[in-house]
């Protein structure tokens, strides 16, 4: 007990950050979205499963399709991202460790989402072709 | 806070036997958990073969009967023995609840496991440290807050507003609740916990409280209220009946309606 710091103030430590609300928001919205865009991309892989490479690609082409398709990534990643922090904030307690978890979170989200997103957009603007 | 190699004083070694008194007919056995942190020794599980006959049907009995009759060096809160104080807040059979509320009859198997409540500082025994949840109660201010003058007689209140506080004005600080929270065990230096957070609904509730913004300015943070992962431990062992996990949901649905 080096710590003469009275409980009090201890229970009040740096007072309230004044947000959560918006990441708490953010959270229900992006899973209220993927019940109807998870239901629609699991029908969409198993037609697609039966047709070929020019099928396919015909299918992305679709603006619906590409776009519901990007939806789905983009939004699958915002909620990766937000559900995978509160898991690093409940157990990681370190300072350090806790930063660097936290970044590795966000950049591996923004990457491949990135990534997932303009591969999608290329396929459906230019048809499949290299 | 989490940690993968607990520290050496946390593994519970067996300990000591004390028998039933001879010509004993029904025994139940009592595994309590024994620990001086001044000592030098590693907490231990102590077992007493309590005969049942001479004991009266609660935990809280058993252990005043092994405090009286077998060890006198056994440490437990209590004071109420009927549910109102919340002294005798304990680990009974693996849930946290009232030793003088809960019959040993209830726990199923020979042997009745009571430890302190969970993740909280041993004084010693089964009594823990209760500091910083006092001072996180303490930390939402549990009073009324007003702006407007005193009136000549009470602050008035339907009926209708009245009824908001039920299921929330009866919880006694037992910490049963907040103690068998996965979150506040990781983040209890931070996250307020079931009751402190049942209280500030309490009060953000009160139709006479004139200070809901302020209330709600000093929650919104993420580790304060949003640690609450509506695990439901709360609500399933307060030994009150309450729902504190419903009263944080609507602190939750407070703050949205501030901002949509």
């Amino acid at each position: 007990m080096a710590d003469f710091r009275t409980p009090f103030s201890r229970a009040h430590g740096l007072g309230a950050a004044g947000h959560g609300v918006g990441h708490w928001i953010t959270e229900r919205v992006t899973s209220i979205a993927l019940i109807p865009l998870v239901l629609w991309g699991v029908f969409a892989v198993l037609r697609l499963a039966r047709s070929d490479y020019d099928m396919a690609v015909a299918w992305l082409a679709s603006p619906v399709n590409a776009v519901l398709l990007a939806l789905l990534t983009v939004i699958s990643f915002m909620h990766m991202n937000s559900g995978m922090r509160v898991v690093i904030e409940d157990y990681i307690h370190r300072r350090v460790t806790k930063a660097a978890l936290l970044l590795l979170n966000l950049f591996v989200c923004v990457l491949f989402g990135a990534l997932a997103l303009f591969s999608i957009l290329k396929v459906a603007l230019s048809g499949g072709a290299y | 806070m989490v940690e993968l190699a607990l520290p050496k004083n946390s593994r519970v070694q067996k300990g000591r036997h004390h028998p039933a008194p001879a010509g004993a007919k029904s025994v139940k056995t009592f595994k309590v958990y024994r620990y001086d942190p001044e000592g030098t020794e590693n907490p231990r599980w102590d077992t007493y073969d309590v005969d049942t006959d001479a004991c009266g049907p609660m935990v809280l009995d058993a252990l005043i009967h092994i405090k009286n009759t077998m060890d006198p060096t056994l440490a437990f809160r209590r004071s109420c023995r009927e549910g109102v104080c919340g002294s005798c807040a304990m680990n009974i059979g693996g849930r946290n609840t009232l030793a003088c509320t809960h019959g040993w009859e209830e726990v199923p198997g020979q042997t009745c496991t009571i430890s302190p409540l969970p993740h909280m500082p041993v004084v010693k025994d089964l009594v823990p440290d209760m500091t910083m949840f006092y001072a996180q109660y303490a930390s939402i201010e549990p009073w009324l807050h007003t702006k407007t003058p005193e009136p000549q007689g009470e602050w008035l209140q339907t009926p209708e507003d009245r009824e908001k506080l039920d299921g929330l004005y009866e919880c006694i600080l037992c910490a049963c609740c907040t103690t068998s929270c996965p979150s506040y065990w990781w983040n209890g230096d931070k996250y307020l916990g079931p009751a402190a957070l049942l209280h500030a609904y309490r009060w953000l509730i009160d139709s006479r409280d004139e200070a809901t913004g302020e209330r709600l300015d000093d929650l919104e943070d993420p580790f304060k209220l949003y640690r609450c992962h509506t695990i439901m431990n709360c609500a399933q062992v307060c030994p009150k009946g309450l729902n504190p996990a419903k009263a944080i949901a609507e602190v939750k649905k407070m703050l949205v309606d501030r901002v949509v």
